[in-house]
């Protein structure tokens, strides 16, 4: 350690100035700055990893160990309450609400992914651009999106989905097209505090372009915010879909969704066919906590002002 | 009788994430009625804790523990339940904050905000309690006071706020004040003005008073006794006359020797306190300071000294030295000469002799006032800059001082292109920065590198070291990614960190070696001229001298050209071969440090140098009234003429009428006044301020 000391710092002639940086100050290298234990030590965002890991196998997983028919109508079978062979008893179909929920989960949550993944990376972008360049780039940017947001997203969605039969793709580009704009507003926000940063102004001061300073400084630290978005994006995304199927305007069957499966179940909730409602409500509100408790907690996980007393 | 506030035994834990932290660990002191005791120390040392704790205003997860006891005229305050407690505070112990910004609620009047406490305390009606405000408005020199009541803190400047904030404290006329702080937020110039208040109200009120601060200098003028605190203890407590010049303990001995001065010369090293305070959740067993300390024995490592000695003069020590630190050889002035003798003399020549580094001329930069589009309202715009000229040569350190606001962080961004000049030109070996565009001036940039204020913003918390030491090479497409490693490991051992620092995030170091990270990464290019804006004023005293030691040997083994921009005078004496001192935009004088400090021509850089506090009694002592009255002008609308006119108590009316130029006293001493203290040469009247003739 002493050996890689300046001379400058440790002159010959005064005794006290022995080295400047002793070693024990410094941390043991290697530490990352996104450190797994604190993240794990946070107890939310355990429950909700175990949470989506838990649904994601039931989805995905689940219909190869518990196959079902979910395409032919059997009318025979319709409003059964559990039993043996069907655990979860079967709907008004006569589809089996297990295996349902399994397929129905599936969609739900490739939407909500997908959603979450193409708004963030848009929106932070666009966020990121209008933040670092300001004035009136900035002033146009931020209209545009006002213009956006300024159009009911529901009136739009109900639209859309009558003049053209819905598919799961062709929701979630309109759903993306629709909730990049919060995203955008959260980093730009973040962005324009951060540019006043001396960090960014040393990077221009090496010669950096407003490329490398957006991807290399801007966007990594406006991360933490924009992973919060992100999963909550996948949530309201989930939420949407629900909605749209709730009125009737979702997938078309025999695609599932646990939307649809909630509103049908409530026609016969006045039956007594609990199973047709509480599966799927317990699944949505389980799915969606669970990405707002990790949203929460790689959020902590990934402040360093945290990290300081 | 017993004394007016009596601690004993004090230790306050506070429970974090990472464990008990010891904030204050056993500390006595007395306060005796009309007295001011200092409490000094690095940051967390305690001192604020101590403060927060006799107040019973701790942070979250903090308690008093063990048999502590604050007693306030023989009543016992630890363990009073909240509510009497309440009735204590702001009325018989009072405390003023640092940061006069934060600690106002931006949404009240200042009335109401005075009066506040008078009516929680003394009752009464509202028209009473305005009017008491008023009064202690105009104790504490708030101009017109029953005007202003009606005021928001946004409507005052920063004098003023702090203003507001120790009248809130007296409205009451508290026993006890305690100051945590007080000016650390302020210009020195306002800084004078308020602790020439403080001390003139504590002799009309007959207050005790509590001077919390890490400045030596304030703590020399401003004080009867003091308590030097480290690491939540007590470490030595006397009076302020045998401190300064009979210290018993080590850590006094060293952070009065590291405080560099602005009444002796550029000295050479600095001497150092090496390493970081303990951790306090785990503190060290024996002698806290002993890891630091250079008389440290196997005795300071195992067994914990007591406070011993007469009752006037009490230190924890089992070594204790005998005064200040006997002047060192370094003390010698020029020690640079001594060093590298050829480089130093070259330095002295090359300044006049060569093309400059880096020329500006007559920059003028103005920001407009946000809101001047609307119709029918005036364009109003900030003079930040004036029309400033200067020269920097080779290996030369210019130092550029005055008051926040006047333009001299806007100069260091014009400097390094940060930021465009509205008129003027900045050239830096005879190409003109302004003219460049895209690529070239990208590429231009490896010459000229800034050195920033806060080492907690300057670098990306997201980089590890490495990767931020490496980022100006890749930008710059120098050398294959094992050649920038090597580099890397070269700037590292060049500031004094170990190689395994690039594997680090910024975070995991401390202030003071976030500052050599800083400095490697300006480094990194090998720039002509580096612009360091506040290098030190973030940083402790200790680890600033260090950061100096190192600023300097670099400049002398790099060649290196620096621009210091500085509020603190005695950083920019101990750096700068040439000072510049900026007034509202305008650089009034421009000398040779030595001319500056000796033969200061402007009245304002006297009064600025008046207003410095040193850190010696008899000095301090000796002073009477503030270096400069008054507060800074307005930038969006100067004072015709002499900028300085208006707070200059050698002003007449050809100050008003006729702007002065700049007029020679020494080869490359000039000044900007119509009535100079010192005598100008003869009809030498040089074009430039800047040029060193």
């Amino acid at each position: 350690m002493s050996t890689l000391d300046s001379p400058l710092d440790s002159p010959p002639d005064s005794p006290s100035d022995s080295p400047a940086t002793p070693a024990p100050e410094l941390a043991a290298p290697g530490r990352r700055r996104f450190s797994m234990p604190a993240f794990l030590h946070n107890r939310r965002a355990l429950v909700g990893l175990v949470l989506i890991a838990v649904v994601a196998a039931f989805c995905f997983l689940g219909p190869l160990l518990y196959r079902t028919d979910q395409v032919t109508v059997r009318l025979d079978l319709a409003d059964l309450p559990p039993g043996a062979a069907n655990p979860l008893g079967t709907d008004a179909s006569g589809y089996d609400v297990l295996g349902r929920l399994m397929t129905g989960g599936r969609s739900s949550l490739e939407l909500g992914l997908a959603v979450a993944v193409t708004t963030t990376v848009i929106g932070t972008l666009y966020g990121a651009v209008a933040g670092y360049l300001g004035g009136f780039v900035d002033a146009l940017m931020m209209r545009v999106i006002d213009v956006f947001l300024a159009v009911p997203t529901i009136v739009l969605l109900l639209m859309m989905v009558s003049m053209f039969t819905p598919t799961l793709w062709g929701i979630i580009l309109l759903l993306s097209l629709l909730s990049w704009l919060g995203a955008a507003r959260l980093v730009r926000g973040e962005v324009l505090t951060l540019r006043t940063r001396e960090f960014v102004q040393a990077a221009r001061m090496m010669g950096g372009t407003g490329r490398r300073i957006v991807l290399r400084h801007l966007v990594p630290n406006a991360a933490g915010v924009v992973i919060v978005s992100g999963t909550f994006t996948v949530a309201d995304s989930i939420l949407t879909l629900s909605a749209l199927s709730f009125l009737g305007l979702g997938l078309p069957p025999p695609h599932a969704d646990w939307g649809t499966m909630l509103s049908a179940g409530l026609n016969s909730l006045y039956d007594g066919y609990w199973w047709q409602v509480y599966p799927a409500a317990g699944l949505l509100i389980v799915t969606v906590v669970a990405f707002n408790l990790v949203g929460d907690a790689v959020h902590d996980a990934l402040d360093v002002r945290l990290d300081q007393p | 009788m017993p004394p007016l506030l009596e601690v004993s035994n004090l230790t306050t834990h506070i429970r974090t994430r990472r464990g008990v932290v010891r904030a204050v660990d056993g500390v006595s002191f007395t306060l005796e009625e009309g007295e001011t005791l200092g409490l000094v120390g690095e940051s967390g040392c305690g001192k604020s804790m101590t403060g927060l704790s006799v107040m019973g205003l701790l942070p979250r997860g903090g308690s008093i523990v063990g048999d502590s006891s604050v007693r306030l005229g023989g009543r016992e305050l630890v363990g009073l339940p909240e509510s009497d407690l309440r009735r204590v505070r702001g009325n018989e112990i009072a405390m003023v904050f640092q940061d006069p910004m934060s600690a106002l609620d931006p949404t009240k009047t200042i009335g109401h905000q005075v009066a506040e406490s008078v009516l929680l305390h003394r009752g009464g009606t509202r028209a009473e309690a305005a009017d008491r405000a008023a009064e202690v408005l105009g104790l504490v020199g708030l101009p017109h006071p029953r005007e202003r009541l009606g005021d928001y803190p946004h409507q005052l400047s920063g004098g003023l706020r702090q203003r507001v904030l120790i009248a809130m404290a007296l409205v009451n006329e508290p026993k006890v004040l305690i100051a945590d702080e007080p000016t650390t937020a302020l210009d020195v110039t306002i800084q004078a003005q308020i602790l020439d208040l403080l001390a003139d109200l504590r002799a009309r009120l007959r207050m005790a008073m509590i001077l919390i601060t890490h400045d030596m200098g304030v703590t020399a003028g401003h004080t009867d006794r003091v308590n030097v605190m480290y690491a939540g203890r007590i470490a030595e407590s006397a009076g302020t006359g045998p401190l300064f010049r009979a210290m018993r303990h080590p850590y006094t001995q060293s952070l009065l020797a590291s405080v560099p001065r602005l009444d002796r010369g550029p000295t050479g090293q600095l001497p150092t306190i090496p390493g970081l305070p303990p951790d306090l959740t785990d503190p060290p067993s024996g002698c806290r300071f002993a890891a630091r300390c250079q008389y440290a024995t196997d005795r300071c490592r195992t067994a914990e000294p007591e406070l011993t000695g007469p009752a006037t003069h009490r230190y924890a020590c089992w070594h204790p030295t005998d005064g200040p630190r006997p002047a060192e050889p370094v003390d010698t002035p020029m020690d640079v000469e001594v060093v590298l003798p050829a480089q130093a003399a070259a330095v002295a020549s090359a300044a006049v002799a060569e093309r400059p580094v880096l020329e500006a001329r007559d920059l003028v930069r103005e920001f407009p006032v946000r809101g001047s589009w609307l119709p029918g309202r005036e364009r109003r715009v900030v003079h930040a800059l004036s029309g400033v000229s200067l020269t920097i040569g080779h290996g030369e350190t210019l130092g550029i001082v005055g008051e926040s606001g006047c333009g001299k962080t806007t100069l260091g961004r014009l400097l390094v292109g940060l930021d465009r000049p509205d008129s003027g030109t900045v050239t830096l070996d005879g190409t003109d920065l302004g003219r460049l565009r895209g690529r070239e001036l990208r590429q231009r940039r490896r010459d000229l590198q800034m050195m920033f204020q806060d080492p907690f913003s300057s670098l990306d918390p997201r980089m590890r070291v490495g990767s931020i030491l490496r980022e100006p090479l890749q930008i710059q497409g120098l050398g294959t990614t094992s050649e920038q490693r090597e580099r890397v490991a070269e700037l590292l051992a060049e500031v004094g960190l170990p190689a395994h620092a690039a594997d680090l995030y910024p975070h995991e170091f401390s202030g003071g070696q976030r500052q050599r990270v800083g400095l490697a990464r300006a480094l990194a290019l090998t720039p002509k001229l580096i612009v360091a804006d506040e290098p030190v004023s973030a940083l402790d005293v200790s680890v600033r001298a260090q950061v100096l030691n190192l600023m300097r040997g670099l400049q002398v083994s790099h060649g290196l050209s620096y621009v210091v921009i500085s509020h603190d005078l005695a950083v920019v004496r101990y750096l700068a071969d040439r000072i510049g001192v900026m007034y509202l935009g305008r650089m009034v004088e421009v000398g040779s440090a030595d001319d500056i400090h000796l033969r200061a021509a402007h009245p304002y850089t006297a009064g600025l140098l008046k207003a410095v506090p040193v850190p010696d009694p008899d000095v301090e002592r000796a002073k009477h009234g503030a270096g400069v009255r008054g507060e800074l002008p307005s930038p969006l609308a100067p004072p015709s003429g002499c900028r300085f006119r208006t707070r200059c108590p050698l002003a007449q009316d050809l100050c008003a009428l006729e702007e002065p130029t700049p007029r020679l006293f020494a080869t490359g001493h000039t000044a900007a006044c119509h009535f100079p203290l010192q005598t100008p040469l003869p009809d030498a009247s040089p074009a430039l301020t800047g040029d060193p003739a």
